[in-house]
């Protein structure tokens, strides 16, 4: 166990050195897609930056909430994010904490979030809480149940144990583990304000929802505020990479020649999802903001479904 | 230290209780003067801490056996049996503590009452009554102790007296108090059979074979009446907001918790062993429960209905749990039902925690602006800065939030549901993905719900002056407030002591226990299998403060530190009427609409007025509680008709009066040769 | 058969019963229309799976079958009367998407409660094919029920049309020409319904089936 600990490390740098990187080349693809040139895909580093120099501008009846909120979003954020083995498994810290402990980290720090978006008091801000707790009260329970497909799937709500079984000879295929799939990309596409649900690249829309609720932010807040975006974005594909496409993934023990594999690996998987989730995102249209509950209900239905599915299957005859 | 003999244990308990009878005597005295008030909520702070401790002892001496301590009053042919099992000592513990510090709180809030003489008595003979109930080991003293806790209760609901609304509030809680404690009676009355032996002792030796299912259903409606289960819970968002805030805490936070021992007490001690088919009613109606009770809540803008509704989802959750147990039990699943008993009574523990904790901050707001309308708050982060903090550790923790302990007792419900596949029969195995299905979206809601709750009142601009004239608590509510926040954040830290400290509960109930979790590396929780599930909540929470901490020293060495104040930005619209904030009802909406338009009926309706025309435009709301309006206006109106038709007798003649009563004699004449 | 055999048959039995749910949820006539192509695929590729499993070349040609009509003359001829008929906006429903979806649940835990005990005889994956063929079939029954317009009507028609393809290929040495006959009825089904939809439209101007109702004097329930 105490081997793992500079893996540990290691991730934690890793995932936050990472985000924007995979920010940078979703928007840079999209931008291609589209016929546009795009920023560099270090953009978003540069932004960081730039934010980080920038005064501070606090409403003047912002209270100490206001303030302190965008650690703590950040810092629940990158912990569930150093949770999730990227390349990998056998985190000293993945057995602390298991797959339902991500979930409710997430929602910890969309708690925190809503509220700083309460805190002003302004209508812009209100409205972006307000939806977001809307589209979260259907979408974590989605994710709730692919995690519990996955569970139940593997036997283990731990994702060292799951994506070891993955990989293991009494995996196989399974309809249940697919519809998790599919839940859990639309539980993806939802949280972290993808096309069809937000539009991440627009202020001032009406129907804008996360990017309503930070709109009292700017300078080093407004930055790490974004950073925790980005790694919430690192984290879901890292989660779909490591439960779904595990292969390559470095076990704990592994050499140095099976880390540097399981990274080059990783970094390959984030790639193509990255890639995928843009050529989504530009082939769909957004939705209206009354037509995302449906849409998050159908990956709670087929979570629910996939979980059903198992608890007869699996079953002891 | 020498433990302590069972029966020294058992005889403080009594002591205790006759010291809080004692106390509620002296109250009626001594409550209009100045000290009064305090002396009595100080003395009950006292004896609540010295009753947790003795239950502590109680729940992890060494004797399994309880000593039973016969009471020189009561029934003439009956025993009235007091004394501590671990079951009991469970519940004692969980109840005292919660009641002692909120008792703490009342030293301070207490003095603001306008009838000190309405409150004052009643609160420790209230405090009296549920300890009777928890400490009874025979029938009779069980149901003594719950009517006295019902009537006291009663008696405090209706303290201010002066609104009608109180006044009604008072009305539906007696019925539904008379109605409960009655089925409750022909419960016990089944169970002791003809033979009438009416100690849990004989019941359990000779309770009569085929009376569980109806036993089943008498305890899930008489405890359900009291703990607020679907459809029973009509009291609850009455009766918890009427009373002054200290006896709200106890109603909402500490007295369904009783409820909740009488169903543990009834249905897994008394009635015997159990069929897999009992988790069926329990897991639906919890199940139900849950949900509505948090959508209820969400609907609510009344800062202490919407806790009290919100009782109703954290009741179901913990009947979800027991559930589970029943289910498991029946199948012989051992060590999957104490998980699952585990969780619902480590749930009851939280609950106990944070649902007093909120309507303690709920009363000092009350205090502080007189309002309890969400509407009218806002802003009170600033003026009231402890409370606003207390509360928010509360938020979080009944949000079922890392690191506070809301999450674990759900987390550990989560992974007794994720056993459940083990289960043989179809229809559970069908049915528990479902219910976990609406645990899981009831926890989101609830996340919802309080970002509502502490968003609306304690953040933005205050919408009334008397929110923007706020002040903060006195020392003694922030001290109880303080302690009880801490509490949340110390039992989600450390839960492996928790589910040590409940073990012998499972023992005595299930005979097994999960592992020893203080054996555990790290102050992790393991609930079946390393393999399968760990959670380490104080790893976790020192994880998020470091990783904090880094962040904000790495901004703090990097960034540029210039900071201005200035108005808010809001897109280049900002309005300076308060107006203009979002409101509870808008931040409702979106949910009232996904979900409400089905539940509730709600509808919406926009009235815009025609170009040239000034009149404002209206929006109008339209919200039914529909549980309301099927189920309990037939039933009132039926009872209305029939009290219109016998209300004619009282004008008859003596000889009317005298056929009645002469045919009534006949016609049981006729019964009783008819029986023959 | 290897264990990947059946786990490939298997995700196929049970991808149909997804796209049986994503066609309750659309709302667009195209993507209705797409769906359903996709759906008609995914059966092509269960029946192919069947017939390289069960070495039975006949079920070939009831997947080419599928595969062709199902995939894509139909939707094809759908599409262009929708077109022609100009009803692409939106898709009326009786009933909401939500609760929709909360009965398709209920059926297809009911069709699960259903099959497997009385199929005890066969193993494990097969009796799980046939529950997921009558979750399609009832997913397309309701289809028919909640929806207004006449051409989702008939897509849900031909879906439950579809589990009943699925069934037959799962219980084995069911003979070929049924299926033929099955597919060739849809057919016919599908040409009288596209007459009737041009006749409707000529008449009342409309496809919505209400309309039909309230030319025959009922009145028109509360719309959802």
């Amino acid at each position: 166990m105490r081997t793992g600990w500079p893996t540990q490390l290691a991730q934690l740098i890793l995932v936050l050195g990472l985000a924007p990187l995979l920010t940078g080349v979703t928007r840079k693809v999209r931008a291609r897609l589209l016929r546009r040139r795009g920023a560099s895909v270090v953009q978003p580093y540069r932004d960081l930056l730039k934010l980080i120099r920038k005064e501070v501008v606090v409403a003047e009846n912002a209270s100490w909430l206001f303030r302190a909120a965008p650690y703590v979003i950040f810092a629940t954020t990158w912990v569930a994010a150093a949770l999730v083995p990227t390349f990998a498994t056998g985190l000293p810290l993945g057995a602390a904490a298991d797959l339902i402990v991500i979930v409710a980290l997430l929602g910890t720090a969309r708690f925190m979030l809503a509220l700083a978006g309460l805190d002003v008091g302004t209508s812009f801000g209100g409205i972006g809480s307000s939806r977001e707790m809307m589209f979260a009260s259907l979408a974590e329970p989605a994710m709730l149940m692919a995690v519990f497909t996955l569970s139940l799937f593997a036997g283990s709500t731990e994702l060292s144990s799951i994506s070891a079984f993955m990989l293991g000879p009494r995996a196989g295929l399974s309809i249940s583990v697919a519809l998790a799939l599919v839940a859990l990309i639309i539980v993806a596409l939802g949280e972290n304000a993808r096309i069809p649900v937000d539009n991440p690249a627009t202020h001032l829309e009406l129907t804008m929802v996360h990017e309503a609720m930070i709109l009292e932010y700017s300078g080093r807040h407004l930055a790490v505020i974004e950073a925790a975006a980005f790694v919430k974005l690192l984290l879901y594909l890292s989660l779909i990479a490591c439960v779904f496409v595990p292969w390559g993934t470095a076990v704990a023990g592994a050499g140095l020649f099976g880390y540097a594999l399981g990274l080059g690996l990783y970094a390959g998987k984030l790639a193509l999802l990255g890639f995928l989730l843009s050529v989504f995102e530009t082939a769909i249209a957004k939705m209206r903001v009354f037509r995302v509950p449906e849409f998050l209900g159908v990956a709670l239905m087929l979570g629910l479904l996939g979980t059903m599915l198992l608890f007869v299957s699996r079953a002891p005859h | 230290m020498s433990i302590p003999s069972p029966w020294l244990l058992s005889e403080l308990a009594a002591g205790a209780i006759g010291v809080l009878l004692m106390l509620s005597a002296l109250g009626s005295l001594i409550a209009r003067r100045p000290l009064g008030s305090r002396l009595i909520y100080g003395a009950c702070t006292l004896v609540c801490g010295a009753l947790t401790a003795t239950a502590l002892a109680a729940l992890l001496g060494p004797s399994p056996h309880p000593a039973m301590l016969q009471l020189p009053v009561g029934l003439p042919l009956d025993h009235t049996l007091i004394g501590f099992d671990r079951l009991s000592a469970a519940f004692v513990l969980i109840v005292n503590l919660a009641t002692a510090i909120v008792s703490g709180y009342a030293i301070g809030y207490g003095v603001h009452a306008r009838e000190p003489r309405r409150v004052v008595p009643f609160y420790p003979a209230f405090v009296a009554g549920m300890n009777l109930v928890l400490l009874a080991q025979d029938a009779f003293s069980f149901l003594i102790g719950w009517e006295f806790m019902s009537l006291a209760s009663w008696a405090l609901v209706v303290s201010d007296h002066t609104s009608a609304e109180n006044r009604r509030a008072a009305l539906v809680y007696l019925i539904m108090a008379t109605g409960g404690a009655l089925t409750l009676l022909f419960g016990f009355g089944l169970l002791a059979g003809s033979a009438g032996g009416y100690t849990f002792d004989e019941i359990r030796r000779a309770a009569p074979a085929g009376v569980g299912p109806l036993v089943l259903v008498l305890a899930l409606v008489g405890t359900g009446s009291k703990a607020g289960l679907v459809p029973l819970h009509a009291w609850l968002p009455l009766a918890h907001p009427a009373a002054p805030s200290h006896v709200s805490a106890l109603m909402s936070g500490v007295m369904t918790k009783v409820a909740v021992y009488g169903f543990v007490r009834i249905v897994f001690d008394l009635a015997g062993a159990p069929a897999w088919w009992w988790s069926l009613p329990v897991l639906l109606v919890a199940a139900v429960t849950t949900l509505l009770g948090v959508l209820y809540a969400l609907m609510e803008h009344d800062l202490k209905r919407l806790l009290a509704y919100h009782t109703v989802e954290n009741i179901g959750i913990i009947f979800i749990g027991l559930g589970l147990a029943l289910a498991f039990e029946a199948t012989g699943l051992k060590s999957a039902a104490a998980l699952s008993l585990t969780a619902a009574i480590f749930h009851v523990f939280n609950h106990s925690l944070f649902k007093s904790l909120l309507f303690l901050g709920s009363g000092a707001v009350l205090h502080a602006t007189g309002e309890r309308d969400m509407e009218q708050l806002g802003g009170l982060i600033h003026r009231m800065p402890v409370t606003a903090v207390t509360f928010l550790a509360g938020c979080i923790a009944i949000s079922a939030l890392p690191p506070f302990n809301g999450f674990v007792s759900e987390w550990l419900t989560f992974q007794a549901i994720l056993l459940s596949p083990q289960l043989p029969q179809w229809v559970p195995r069908l049915l528990v993905p479902a219910v976990g299905a609406t645990l899981a979206c009831s926890a989101a809601l609830a996340a919802t719900c309080f970002v509502k709750a502490f968003g609306i009142s304690f953040l933005g601009r205050a919408r009334s002056t008397n929110a923007s004239t706020a002040h903060e608590t006195d020392g003694f509510s922030q001290g109880a407030m303080l302690l009880l926040a801490c509490a949340c954040l110390a039992a989600g830290l450390l839960p492996g002591y928790v589910i040590d400290a409940l073990a012998p509960v499972t023992q005595l109930l299930l005979g097994t226990r999960l592992a020893v979790q203080s054996a555990q590396p790290w102050l992790r929780i393991v609930p079946i299998d390393p393999a399968r599930s760990a959670y380490d909540g104080a790893l976790v929470a020192v994880m998020i403060v470091v990783a904090a901490a880094t962040t904000a020293l790495v901004v703090r060495r990097f960034a540029s530190h210039a900071l201005r104040r200035s108005a808010p930005w809001d897109c280049g619209f900002p309005d300076a009427s308060t107006a203009t904030q979002y409101t509870a009802g808008s931040f409702a909406q979106p949910i009232r609409r996904v979900f409400g338009s089905a539940v509730f009926r709600a509808r919406e309706r926009v009235t815009m007025p025609e170009p040239g025309d000034s009149s404002p435009a209206r929006l109008e709301v339209d919200v039914h509680d529909t549980l309301w309006e099927t189920l309990y206006v037939p039933v009132v109106r039926l009872v209305d008709a029939v009290t219109e038709r016998v209300n004619r007798m009282q004008f008859l003649t003596i000889r009317s009066y005298l056929t009645l009563v002469f045919a009534a004699l006949v016609l049981l004449l006729v019964i009783v040769g008819g029986w023959r | 058969m290897t264990p990947l055999d059946t786990d490939i048959a298997h995700l196929l039995a049970g991808s149909m019963v997804l796209v049986s749910f994503l066609l309750l949820y659309q709302d667009r006539m195209f993507a209705l229309l797409n769906f359903f192509a996709i759906h008609a695929c995914v059966l092509a590729l269960s029946v192919g799976w069947q017939a390289y499993l069960q070495r039975a070349p006949h079920l070939f040609i009831t997947a080419l079958i599928a595969l062709l009509f199902k995939a894509v003359i139909i939707p094809v001829a759908l599409h262009r009367i929708v077109v022609r008929l100009g009803i692409h906006r939106a898709i009326e429903t009786v009933v909401g998407t939500g609760p929709t979806m909360l009965i398709g649940i209920g059926l297809v835990a009911l069709s699960i409660v259903v099959m497997l005990p009385v199929t005890t005889s066969e193993g494990a994956f097969a009796r799980e094919d046939l529950a997921f063929a009558l979750s399609v079939v009832l997913l397309g029954f309701m289809m028919m029920i909640t929806r207004r317009n006449a051409v989702s009507q008939v897509i849900g028609f031909m879906s439950l049309e579809n589990g009943l393809v699925l069934a037959a290929t799962g219980a084995r040495g069911m003979p070929l020409v049924v299926e033929i006959s099955v597919g060739f009825s849809i057919l016919i089904a599908f040409l009288v319904v596209g007459i009737f939809l041009f006749r409707i439209r000529e008449r009342c101007d409309t496809v919505d089936l209400q309309a039909l109702d309230m030319s025959r004097g009922e009145s028109p329930g509360e719309s959802a």
